[in-house]
């Protein structure tokens, strides 16, 4: 599903956020990836969007050789994953449910059942009573969620976050990590960043470590 | 393809919204972009009337044939017939000598002259009226009227059209170079206001290009933003030609019969409207999408 192959990210100014990373994501897998803040998780979440291409090396997500993709096809790309960026990126001058509607108006699917759809996410995240809520009136974690119904409101096989508990409370965080579990239940692929490990190791989760750029064996 | 309508039909709505939003700004840009179209606006609709006015009050323009004294009125009738079937000619009008007289002592001034002549001193004539209004044109005309042996005389105002044709042409060009210039103008007021645009809502297109936007999905409100914006300045400039064209029609009409032409102006027409609606779109459009490509390979590049 996800495979990295000898891969190396060397930003502009010489430094290294991934030297030589090798691995594999089977289908339907459960992954943590640890590591120190700056070890390179965000960088390596980033190569897979293709936010970013490698320097070295190739990264393949579903049979696709990603740093190879034109700019055409990597909309594609992205409608195929679920992204939770680190800082949520949610628009604040539209309401939660205008926010989980975007990528479904992005890839031109009728008002209806985009509609339809963004209620359902919602619902999924525990968030049909705000709706209406503009995300400035939501707490962190309430907006972490909002995120969430937005990564998985295109029905992604690959889901996809980046510190998603990052600055919540315990009690959310551990509500945030049951959301992910769940969407592991229902077979997607989920591929988390965090520092809080102890949250998805009840999961069974595999674990995958960085320490400075490297991948630990 | 109904999903291909569906996002046009969004997009254009959303820049709608967008013009809407700020009444103030969009008032300002279509008064900018319409003062800077008014020019070569005018410019072409005023040559317009010129061309109209070279081609004569009867619409285009006439060669006077003068016959030979001895040629009598049979004569020129059956020279009138064999004329009519010249392909180059598209009318021909006989003018008797006694009807030349007579519109002659009718012409102010020469009633008392025609009166003291004791005898009618003109010849019978033909009023032609070429098929084609091209000077050249009419010199083959005028060389083959002159190798008839009934004709004395062909008379005409080759060198008068010659220099209103070459007046007319050198306006045009200046015309189409005004109109480049500013419509040059109009692109980059467009460009600089897309751009603005664009920086306010960076935020939202990079979520958009996130969660999987094409960049023509990002592109397009933009460019139909340009293009209504430019739609709304082709609008501006609309009103200002016609008001102008309404301010300065009588004084050109007043002028024209101090020299005795009866010149009628035509004012705007349908096919004036629609390309000078029609270069301000598009100009406006061209801007926006050079404003937006440039912003995403910006993007790109990052």
């Amino acid at each position: 599903m996800i495979q990295f192959d000898q891969v190396t990210k060397r930003y502009p100014g010489g430094h290294e956020a991934l030297s030589d990373v090798s691995f594999e994501i089977k289908h339907g897998e459960l992954v943590i990836l640890a590591g120190h803040s700056g070890a390179g998780k965000s960088t390596l979440l980033k190569l897979i969007a293709a936010l970013e291409r490698p320097t070295q090396g190739s990264v393949w997500v579903s049979g696709q050789n990603v740093g190879n993709l034109k700019a055409s096809q990597v909309p594609y790309l992205r409608r195929s994953l679920g992204l939770v960026m680190q800082d949520h990126r949610l628009l604040m001058d539209r309401s939660a449910f205008e926010n989980v509607l975007l990528p479904l108006q992005v890839a031109g699917l009728g008002a209806q059942e985009a509609a339809r759809r963004a209620h359902a996410a919602l619902e999924k995240v525990g968030l049909a009573a705000h709706e209406g809520s503009m995300p400035i009136t939501l707490s962190g974690g309430e907006q972490q969620r909002v995120a969430i119904a937005r990564a998985i409101v295109n029905r992604p096989s690959i889901l996809i976050a980046d510190e998603p508990t990052a600055h919540l409370d315990p009690a959310y965080a551990r509500e945030i990590a049951a959301l992910f579990r769940s969407f592991h239940a229902a077979g997607v692929t989920v591929l988390l960043a965090t520092h809080d490990e102890t949250l998805f190791s009840p999961y069974g989760a595999r674990r995958l470590e960085l320490v400075q750029g490297s991948m630990k064996a | 393809m109904k999903n291909w309508v569906r996002s046009q039909a969004m997009a254009l709505l959303e820049a709608l919204l967008r013009l809407l939003a700020r009444p103030f700004s969009t008032f300002l840009s279509a008064l900018v972009i319409g003062i800077a179209l008014t020019l070569p606006a005018l410019g072409y609709v005023v040559l317009d009337e010129l061309s109209g006015l070279a081609k004569g009050v009867s619409g285009k323009p006439e060669i006077s044939v003068f016959l030979k004294r001895e040629i009598n009125t049979q004569q020129a009738l059956t020279l009138q017939a064999k004329l009519q079937q010249d392909p180059r000619v598209a009318s021909i009008k006989f003018v008797s000598r006694e009807e030349a007289l007579k519109q002659l002592s009718e012409t102010g001034g020469f009633a008392d002259v025609v009166g003291s002549l004791e005898e009618n001193p003109l010849p019978d004539a033909f009023l032609v009226e070429p098929a084609e209004a091209a000077p050249q044109y009419f010199e083959a005309l005028k060389a083959h009227f002159l190798g008839l042996q009934e004709v004395a005389h062909v008379q005409l105002d080759s060198a008068w059209v010659k220099r209103l044709h070459a007046i007319i042409d050198l306006g045009r060009r200046g015309v189409l170079m005004l109109g480049a210039l500013l419509g040059a103008a109009l692109m980059i007021i467009i460009f600089n206001t897309i751009r603005l645009q664009i920086l306010t809502q960076r935020h939202e297109i990079a979520v958009s290009l996130l969660v999987g936007a094409t960049r023509a999905y990002v592109r397009r409100p933009f460019v139909y933003f340009g293009f209504l914006q430019g739609l709304v300045g082709g609008c501006v400039a609309w009103g200002l030609v016609a008001m102008f064209m309404a301010l300065i029609s009588p004084k050109i009409v007043s002028l024209a019969q101090t020299y005795s032409i009866v010149f009628e102006l035509h004012g705007l027409q349908w096919w004036h409207v629609a390309a000078l609606l029609g270069f301000a779109g598009v100009l406006g459009w061209l801007g926006a999408s050079l404003s937006v490509r440039r912003h995403l390979e910006e993007r790109s590049s990052r």
